[in-house]
């Protein structure tokens, strides 16, 4: 397959505005099939904003994006292509709270014409399964914590079989006790070679799964590489300074 | 010449009834539909449909619904249409309906969390399916009081249209009174069955918004 070869997710000179505030500076950066990258860095440091130009969530102004071969930023049918290969995990879960568990996993497979309900549910167990969350299928989002809420979200976003799944901070809104369980749904996902992009603040998550990690300030990558170089030896002075505040 | 008020008065202001509640009804129908246009044309991600939408609701909330109905009837006439006081009278409440009806729906739509617009195109669902599916269901939970609310007024509103010749119910309790010269009586049989229609939808409404927070929170 040629699409192997290829890139996941190629960013060249990415530049985005929020009117005046220029939120990303020319990023350049290239994903390849199967990697887990890790992103962090300071709240306003662009990170977030960075994801979500991979579906187009957010307009860029300058640069070009591409998305397993498809020209994101060529615009036009291209947009709904990619955002049909690219999954999305927010931090405030976004279930959608009047549809059932199951019917937020169906909603998407049955509308874009990906499958008839009977597939779409199959498959929506089937993720429900992964997620350890089966016996949930029947109940509204309101009943569940906001863990299981979360693993829900993943399988969601799994039942449109994505290659790539962008995390934006998961975590962040869950009481400590249940970060742990998304957190392991994530490593089990990594595990089967699913591309990860995951702005995150849980560092044992990036030494454990991430094959590289970016710091990123004021809309530039500052710094990036392997966990181990990252985290053991940190050549930038604001990294040092970031790994200190958080660790 | 001034006569008793007696059971033919009665019988001549309910029946007169039907007007009002034929008004009531093209008026919320067209304004239902309208306004859907309306709201979604406010709440769109182009420039152009949001200024002319929100022209809309400028003008037609800040006229009074009075002046709306003389100007669509005397419009007709200018058209060369022959008078015709229900054509006017429906087309006036329906676009006064549509712009507080598109209003309403306008803040309902915005007042659902940005993040479910964003999971659903996230999920590569199309405009009209992140509408269908996800953005006015829950809109619509948020709207049902405001929309009832609107609904008594605009029933209440209806009896403007008798100013343009409209035998409505106020017209009717009007026409009775001048015969009868006994107001108080007409004008309190008048108001008590206005009050009759509107109360019931309250608190249809009431009941209607306890259900829909119950299915949310189930």
């Amino acid at each position: 397959m040629t699409q192997a070869q290829q890139p996941a997710v190629e960013m060249r000179g990415v530049t985005k505005f929020f009117g005046a505030f220029q939120a990303l500076k020319s990023i350049d950066l290239t994903v390849e099939q199967g990697e887990r990258i890790v992103v962090c860095g300071p709240s306003g440091s662009g990170k977030s904003t960075l994801i979500r130009t991979l579906n187009q969530l957010e307009e860029i102004q300058d640069g070009k994006i591409t998305v397993d071969g498809i020209e994101l930023t060529a615009g036009g049918e291209n947009v709904a292509k990619v955002r049909r290969d690219v999954g999305m995990v927010f931090q405030q879960f976004n279930l959608f709270p009047h549809l059932t568990v199951l019917q937020n996993c169906t909603l998407a497979p049955l509308k874009t014409g990906r499958a008839d309900k009977a597939t779409a549910e199959a498959t929506a167990r089937k993720y429900l399964e992964r997620v350890k969350i089966p016996e949930q299928a029947d109940k509204f989002p309101a009943q569940l914590s906001g863990g299981q809420q979360q693993r829900v979200a993943i399988a969601r976003a799994l039942c449109m079989e994505p290659r790539i799944m962008l995390f934006d901070e998961p975590t962040s809104a869950l009481d400590p006790e249940m970060v742990k369980e998304v957190l392991d749904t994530m490593i089990d996902l990594a595990r089967e070679g699913m591309t990860m992009l995951c702005v995150t603040h849980e560092m044992d998550f990036a030494r454990a799964v991430a094959d590289r990690v970016i710091f990123m300030e004021q809309g530039a990558i500052i710094e990036e590489g392997p966990p181990a170089e990252f985290f053991g030896n940190p050549k930038s002075e604001r990294l040092r300074n970031f790994l200190g505040q958080i660790s | 010449m001034i006569r008793q008020f007696g059971p033919s008065d009665i019988l001549f202001i309910i029946e007169a009834v039907r007007w009002t509640l034929l008004l009531s009804a093209i008026a919320f129908i067209g304004g239902a539909i309208g306004g859907l246009f309306v709201a979604l044309a406010r709440s769109s991600g182009s420039k152009a449909l949001r200024r002319i939408s929100a022209g809309f609701i400028r003008i037609f909330q800040g006229t009074p619904l009075l002046m709306q109905l003389f100007l669509f009837y005397f419009g007709l006439t200018v058209l060369n249409l022959p008078i015709n006081p229900l054509l006017a009278a429906a087309i006036a409440l329906t676009f006064h309906a549509s712009a507080y009806l598109g209003e309403i729906w306008r803040g309902s739509i915005e007042a659902v969390p940005s993040g479910q617009t964003e999971a659903a195109t996230a999920l590569s669902l199309s405009y009209r399916d992140r509408m269908q599916h996800v953005v006015l269901p829950q809109a619509a939970r948020i709207a049902v009081a405001p929309t009832v609310g609107f609904l008594v007024q605009l029933i209440k509103g209806t009896s403007l249209t008798s100013i343009i010749g409209f035998t409505e119910l106020t017209r009717a309790g009007q026409i009775v009174n001048n015969a009868t010269f006994d107001p108080f009586v007409v004008f309190g049989l008048v108001a008590a069955i206005y009050f009759i229609i509107c109360w019931p939808l309250s608190l249809y409404a009431r009941r209607l918004e306890g259900r829909m927070r119950l299915a949310f929170t189930r």
